[in-house]
């Protein structure tokens, strides 16, 4: 692959690691391009909260000089990437979106960091997000924000949206998501970018600030596919520190998506995530997406997932109880913010003001939420309830994957909102995240890549693709073939048709 | 506020006690029970610390296999059913000894339940036997430790700042509940010790700790309450994380005797957990726990279920050592002793100690005899245990061999211990420092007997007269003249030579 016109932040990642594999371009070079990009977009659209302009000129130089040396590069060495804010790494702030982290360094890199950096790819800084991860439209991040690249009115979908339209903006060419509900994938659906949840364990949460530690997953950003391959088999495989790391050999995804064959492949869509609430333009593209699945030699047929029904209740009590005790720690005491130390006040005044100035609104609700669904007498009708709710989620999906192979939605049910649309109502908000939640739920993957612009609003819509635990490879041949019938249709990806901003 | 305290005797005719005992130890892992920080004690403040155990953002627990195992093995010692597949659990409060603001613990699913301890206690009947059944055997995390700067209760409230060390936070405990404790009567505060005792003993037996009770590894909750007998039990008192084992035996003495008083007046006890004073051997009100904190427990997202496989339990069960009980009949056999010799052994905590002075090769019964002697005398005037004295197996097999040698006599072996005791060296450095060689030169002998002969030719002439029992008054003499370093046989040998006179 020949870098395709003047411009490196139109590349597709897999381009730019063969050029500066070349030595086409050098790594430093697409660093600049990226940073002056960087420079010249990020302050109407805010993806970033830190760029680390140094670091990734130095990492980009260690690159051409190992290049230089004669040594192999892997498959994504040199190429630019943002990260999430809520993924710890040394030498940069990781505050998670929220005030209660302002400035805080963390000592230690996450281990997809580590995996990033083991990789030769140049971090170029960390991306914005909902406080804590808890938002679908970034609007809830304490630094404000971001804006969706397709209309600076919209808002880029939450909480990866800075990750999201990083990619959109030609920022960088990959980024790092990380999913609890649907933060990579609806962000990805709204921006015209591809956005994968894995297997929940496929890729280690050593260094993931947790949100709720049973359903959040990292995963790759992307432009396109076989993008998402290259960072997916670069993040994913077992961690010893992560007891919920899978030790089990990673799906080859890269060559899944290299083969992008849907013939004689099973196809399912469920029922219960269509209809009623789903935009019209979101539903017109969706069948259309079936239809060329069909003609691409799938075998559709309509599934039944009768208890997805209650995955939103049930999220909204899971989430809540988890967050409620992993956001305990930020307390004021050992790092981050801390207010009301005059010297006279108590230990638990400290605390109760450090927590009341440091959260945002959205964050409280949250906690609170979860403290009264653990608490003892509601333990059992809130979050034992849930649980149970859980598992039969989980059934649902068993048995649907005994007649399918993959199940297909709408990954969101409507196109990117104005920004101050729905940030004062929260149910209105939760209801983005309808499609997304029974993945988080029963732990198993999915990706959302773009299929159109709606008709009445010109916005992106992502269609979500659904596959069993440790079956991620499945997502990307699917995806991989529908993408490549729409390109074949466009004559390009969506994302080239996103405006100049 | 005092209390009043009602006579024990008195408290024991009006009312029964029940007891509960919560005890905490530290198992003796080299990592942390979800890093792999080290856990030795002592370090500077702070400096054992890493990302997981300061719960920084981000980092994850993993569990140490070694201290599932250990709580496995306690669980197999106490005959507890072990639990094939449970889940640790997150009970949540905010204090700033805690780096998470919750503790890694486990609630409703234990690793080992239903199990008991058999304990014997001396009575003026013989010794008796109680068994403690166990509730359950848990794993948890340690919190960090907390100084409190001013303020005059060395408590939290009132202290002008606080210093928090982690070093201990995460290290591995395992928490050993037992089933209340019914039916001991006056002999409570004794079956506490003694089950205390024998836990600890057990446990440095497993080898799953040593146990190091000054270092605050063991550290005990002792439940009481008292009811009139027949009558439904009454409020439970919690005394806090009593580190000793004479603390045990007090803290339940003080509270039968402060809860029969407040009963007898008609006043109600009240549900609290209490401090105990090592001072003054009472316990004062702490925390009331009529409004229980609610802790809002649930399972561990973070952490996979504990699933031990069926034949690794089998596995362990197999080998498992001799548990002090069974060891203790042994050697009560082998060394030829009475249950009342025995039990005197187990009251001074001296049984460890004979072993291990048997094992380095001395008769039992000299064994004994420096334990239940000597150092059982000074310990008590210490007022400390026998296992705290500056005095090893070692200390006691090294003056054997010098008595046996004739380097020491009797009275010079007392000598050397007693510079050991005061800390002057090994047994070795103090017989050479306080120059407690015994003296053999024939010479100065001779000199000496000369001497005192010269000195009562009196007693010289009766014993030549043949009065042999005379000869004493010349080798106290000689005796004296060498400050004790002489072999008194060997001098009355040389004093029949010297006057030519048969024994």
């Amino acid at each position: 692959m020949a870098i395709d016109g003047p411009d490196l932040t139109r590349q597709s990642a897999a381009t730019l690691a063969d050029a500066i594999s070349s030595g086409e371009v050098s790594a430093e070079e697409v660093t600049r391009a990226h940073l002056d990009r960087i420079d010249s977009v990020d302050g109407a659209v805010h993806a970033f909260l830190h760029v680390d302009r140094d670091a990734a000129l130095a990492t980009a130089r260690a690159v051409d000089a190992k290049r230089s040396s004669g040594a192999a590069l892997g498959p994504l060495a040199g190429v630019p990437i943002a990260v999430k804010d809520v993924l710890t790494m040394a030498g940069l702030p990781t505050t998670c979106g929220s005030r209660v982290l302002e400035g805080w360094r963390p000592p230690y890199d996450s281990t997809v960091v580590e995996r990033l950096r083991a990789a030769d790819m140049v971090i170029l800084g960390k991306t914005n997000m909902d406080e804590f991860a808890m938002g679908s439209s970034t609007e809830h991040s304490a630094y404000g924000p971001t804006r969706n690249p397709w209309d600076l009115e919209r808002i880029p979908g939450g909480s990866g949206g800075g990750s999201a339209a990083a990619l959109a903006a030609f920022e960088a060419p990959l980024a790092i998501g990380t999913d609890t509900g649907g933060s990579i994938r609806q962000p990805a659906a709204v921006t015209g970018t591809v956005g994968v949840k894995p297997t929940y364990g496929g890729v280690s949460r050593y260094g993931l600030v947790a949100l709720a530690s049973s359903l959040d997953q990292a995963g790759p950003c992307a432009r396109s596919v076989g993008d998402s391959a290259l960072l997916h088999a670069t993040i994913a495989g077992h961690d010893p520190r992560d007891s919920t790391s899978i030790d089990a050999p990673v799906p080859d995804v890269v060559a899944a998506a290299a083969l992008g064959d849907v013939r004689g492949m099973r196809i399912g869509l469920v029922r219960e995530l269509s209809g009623e609430g789903y935009q019209s333009g979101v539903q017109q593209l969706f069948q259309r997406a079936v239809e060329i699945l069909t003609n691409l030699g799938a075998d559709v047929v309509e599934v039944g997932c009768p208890n997805f029904e209650y995955a939103l209740a049930a999220y909204y009590l899971i989430l809540p109880s988890e967050a409620s005790s992993n956001l305990a720690r930020f307390d004021g005491m050992r790092y981050g913010l801390r207010v009301g130390d005059d010297g006279q006040a108590s230990v638990e005044d400290v605390m109760s003001l450090t927590r009341e100035q440091g959260f945002g609104a959205e964050v409280k609700r949250r906690i609170m939420l979860g403290t009264y669904a653990l608490s003892s007498g509601y333990y059992d009708a809130y979050y034992g309830q849930a649980q149970k709710v859980r598992t039969l989620i989980a059934r649902d999906f068993a048995n649907a994957f005994e007649k399918v192979d993959v199940l297909v939605s709408p990954t969101a049910p409507t196109t990117a909102f104005k920004i101050g649309e729905k940030v004062d109502d929260p149910i209105a908000m939760y209801l983005n995240d309808i499609a997304t939640i029974p993945v988080n739920l029963a732990g198993n993957c999915a990706m959302s890549l773009p299929i159109g612009l709606a008709l009445e609003d010109g916005l992106p819509v992502g269609l979500q693709i659904m596959a069993p635990a440790l079956a991620d490879d499945r997502l990307y041949r699917v995806g991989s073939a529908l993408e490549q019938a729409l390109v074949d249709a466009w004559g390009h990806l969506l994302i080239e048709e996103v405006p100049s901003l | 506020m005092t209390d009043d305290y009602m006579d024990f005797h008195e408290a024991l005719t009006a009312f029964e006690p029940v007891l509960g005992l919560e005890t905490h130890v530290e198992l003796g892992t080299a990592s942390k029970m979800f890093c792999s920080c080290p856990t030795a004690f002592g370090a500077p403040a702070n400096t054992q610390v890493c990302a997981v155990c300061l719960g920084l953002p981000g980092s994850l627990p993993v569990v140490n296999g070694v201290a599932v195992e250990s709580t496995i093995r306690m669980g197999l010692a106490l005959h507890c059913d072990i639990a094939s597949w449970c889940r640790f659990a997150r009970k949540n409060y905010f204090y700033p000894d805690m780096p998470k603001d919750y503790q890694v613990s486990q609630y409703d699913e234990p690793l080992c339940t239903n199990g008991y301890l058999d304990v014997t206690v001396a009575t003026d009947e013989g010794p008796r036997n109680f068994r403690v059944e166990i509730e359950r055997v848990h794993m948890e995390e340690d919190t960090g430790k907390l100084t409190h700067a001013g303020g005059d209760t060395g408590r939290i409230h009132g202290a002008d700042y606080s210093l928090v060390d982690y070093n201990r936070a995460g290290i591995p405990l395992i928490e050993i509940v037992t089933k209340p404790i019914v039916g001991t009567g006056s002999l409570a505060p004794v079956v506490a010790r003694a089950y205390v005792t024998e836990l600890r003993d057990l446990m440095r037996s497993l080898g799953v700790s040593d146990v190091r009770m000054e270092e605050g590894s063991l550290r005990c909750d002792v439940n009481v309450s008292l009811s009139p007998a027949g009558e439904p039990w009454g409020t439970r008192s919690e005394t806090k994380n009593v580190n000793s084992l004479r603390s045990v035996e007090r803290a339940v003495r003080s509270e039968i005797e402060r809860q029969a008083a407040v009963l007898t007046e008609g006043g109600r006890v009240v549900q609290e957990t209490r401090h105990f004073h090592e001072d003054t051997g009472r316990t004062t009100s702490g925390r009331s726990k009529e409004h229980a904190e609610d802790y809002r427990y649930f399972p561990e997202p973070d952490l996979v279920p504990v699933a031990p496989d069926g034949a690794w339990i089998e596995r362990l069960r197999s080998e498992l050592p001799e548990i002090p009980s069974v060891r203790r009949a042994r050697m009560q056999t082998e060394w030829g002793i009475s249950d009342f010799e025995m039990q005197a052994l187990v009251n001074i905590d001296a049984v460890e100690l004979v072993a291990g002075t048997v094992a380095a090769g001395v008769d039992p019964s000299a064994a004994r005899k420096w334990w239940t002697g000597e150092l059982a005398r000074v310990a008590n005037e210490r007022g400390v245990d026998l296992a705290s004295l500056p005095v090893t197996p070692a200390t006691i097999h090294r003056i054997e061999e010098l008595i046996a040698s004739g380097a020491l006599t009797d009275s010079l072996a007392r000598r050397a211990l007693e510079g050991v005791l005061a800390g002057e060296g090994d047994v070795d450095q103090v017989v050479s420092a306080r120059g407690l060689t015994l003296v053999s030169d024939d010479s100065s002998l001779l000199a000496a007997i000369d001497t005192a002969l010269a000195e009562q030719p009196d007693v010289a002439e009766k014993i030549r007269s043949g009065k042999v029992q005379a000869a004493g008054a010349i080798v106290g003499a000689v005796m004296k003249a060498t400050k004790g370093q002489a072999d008194a046989a060997k001098v009355r040998t040389l004093l029949f030579e010297r006057l030519g006179v048969a024994e």
